[in-house]
């Protein structure tokens, strides 16, 4: 399992009804692209997050599929235009099988 | 009457192209506020010592809006990725004694006030410490722990952790008593010329900061802001090891990174710019 992995999401406490907010997030990963050698000359097996999901209300608004050239703690920022007051949850998935989840909530009105 | 007008025009002409170079040359204008709450002094009278300057500015007034920008939301600054790892270290028992920083510290926020006034003179020593310095100390009396290589990345995660609780304070180092004979030598060296190319401290950064020298845009060299993140080399950036890359720079063989060379330089350099806040972790290219 891919050490130092944390999940980190930054979304406003509240908005107002049909405000485009702006949502953060972070994964500290070390995104190991299965390129590189190690001192022996042995390739270092590739170990990078490889899907990346937002879920609001049950309904899914994002689903990136993240590939081996994407560095070191893979940064996400997007706009959503949010219709009701609920919960985003994040989920990140490794390429060893873990699962990182997080979750936001916001208040609209 | 006609030609007078003409000529008003020149001049005007001339000045709008004089004002838009001077806007390239010295520092912005912006205003430094993190978070939205922890207001920053980047610009201050010289402390009286300075016979040179009149006006101190943070290195961060010398940087482009959008490196600016990553310093001002602590979500951005990816500093932050170290100082957390370093928060969940300081926690961490470590060495023969099963102490942790925090069986003494308790808390990362006990330690707010400490940068600013690093390097300090420390009695029971009979030398000026960094914060560096002081660490290690800790980990090898009190903790029984190896102490961690000067300017590794456990040091400066650690470093960057303890001035992160003092980010907005003033940089206020004590530079008389005790202190002033390190003081002194940092200032020599200072102005000391080095390496084949034979340039000192003061020939880029009292002499000509505001200058471009190649691509870079030259600060005053001021040190509130480290540890630094760099976008050259994407990682946090111990004050001594950016002394040596600028020493190399001049292509001479540079100081040892803890040498008490160093240490002076740190406090002299320190103390030009007590008066501004403490950034570090800050966000350089």
């Amino acid at each position: 399992m891919a050490s130092g992995v944390k999940p980190r999401v930054k979304v406003p406490k509240s908005a107002s009804a049909g405000e485009t907010v702006t949502i953060k997030t972070l994964i500290s990963h070390k995104m190991e692209s299965g390129q590189r050698k190690d001192g022996d000359g042995n390739v270092i097996p590739r170990s990078i997050i490889n899907r990346f999901v937002v879920d609001f209300n049950g309904q899914n608004v994002i689903d990136v599929k993240l590939e081996p050239a994407i560095s070191t703690n893979p940064y996400f920022q997007f706009d959503a235009t949010v219709p009701e007051s609920g919960a985003f949850a994040f989920t990140w998935y490794d390429d060893d099988g873990s699962v990182y989840e997080d979750k936001s909530e916001i208040s609209v009105g | 009457m006609k030609n007078a007008f003409r000529l008003l025009g020149t001049v005007a002409a001339v000045a709008g192209l004089a004002g838009a170079a001077m806007a390239g040359a010295g520092p912005d204008e912006d205003e430094l506020v993190v978070n939205g709450e922890i207001e920053m002094v980047t610009e201050a009278a010289a402390p009286a010592h300075m016979e040179n300057i009149d006006t101190i500015y943070s290195g961060w007034r010398f940087r482009s809006d959008e490196t600016q920008a990553l310093q001002m939301d602590d979500f951005e600054n990816p500093s932050m990725i170290w100082v957390e790892e370093a928060a969940a270290v300081f926690d961490t028992p470590d060495g023969t004694e099963g102490k942790a920083c925090a069986s003494c510290h308790e808390s990362p926020d006990t330690l707010a006030g400490v940068k600013a006034v690093y390097p300090k003179w420390n009695e029971a020593a009979g030398e000026v410490r960094t914060v560096e310095m002081q660490v290690n100390d800790c980990r090898e009396n009190r903790m029984g722990a190896e102490p961690w290589k000067y300017d590794g990345g456990d040091m400066t995660n650690m470093v960057a952790l303890i001035a992160s609780v003092s980010r907005g304070l003033p940089v206020n180092v004590a530079i008389d008593g005790p202190a002033k004979e390190t003081w002194e030598k940092g200032k020599e060296i200072y102005y000391t010329r080095y390496g084949q190319l034979e340039l000192s401290c003061a020939n880029c950064h009292e002499q000509n900061y505001g200058m471009m020298i190649r691509a870079d845009h030259l600060s005053q060299g001021q040190i509130n802001g480290f540890p630094t993140y760099r976008l050259k080399n994407t990682k946090l950036n111990a004050v001594h090891s950016r002394f040596k890359g600028c020493i190399r720079d001049t292509r001479a063989h540079t100081f040892a990174p803890g040498s008490p060379e160093f240490v002076a330089l740190e406090l002299y350099v320190a103390s030009r710019g007590n008066g501004l806040s403490v950034e570090g972790p800050s966000v350089r290219n």
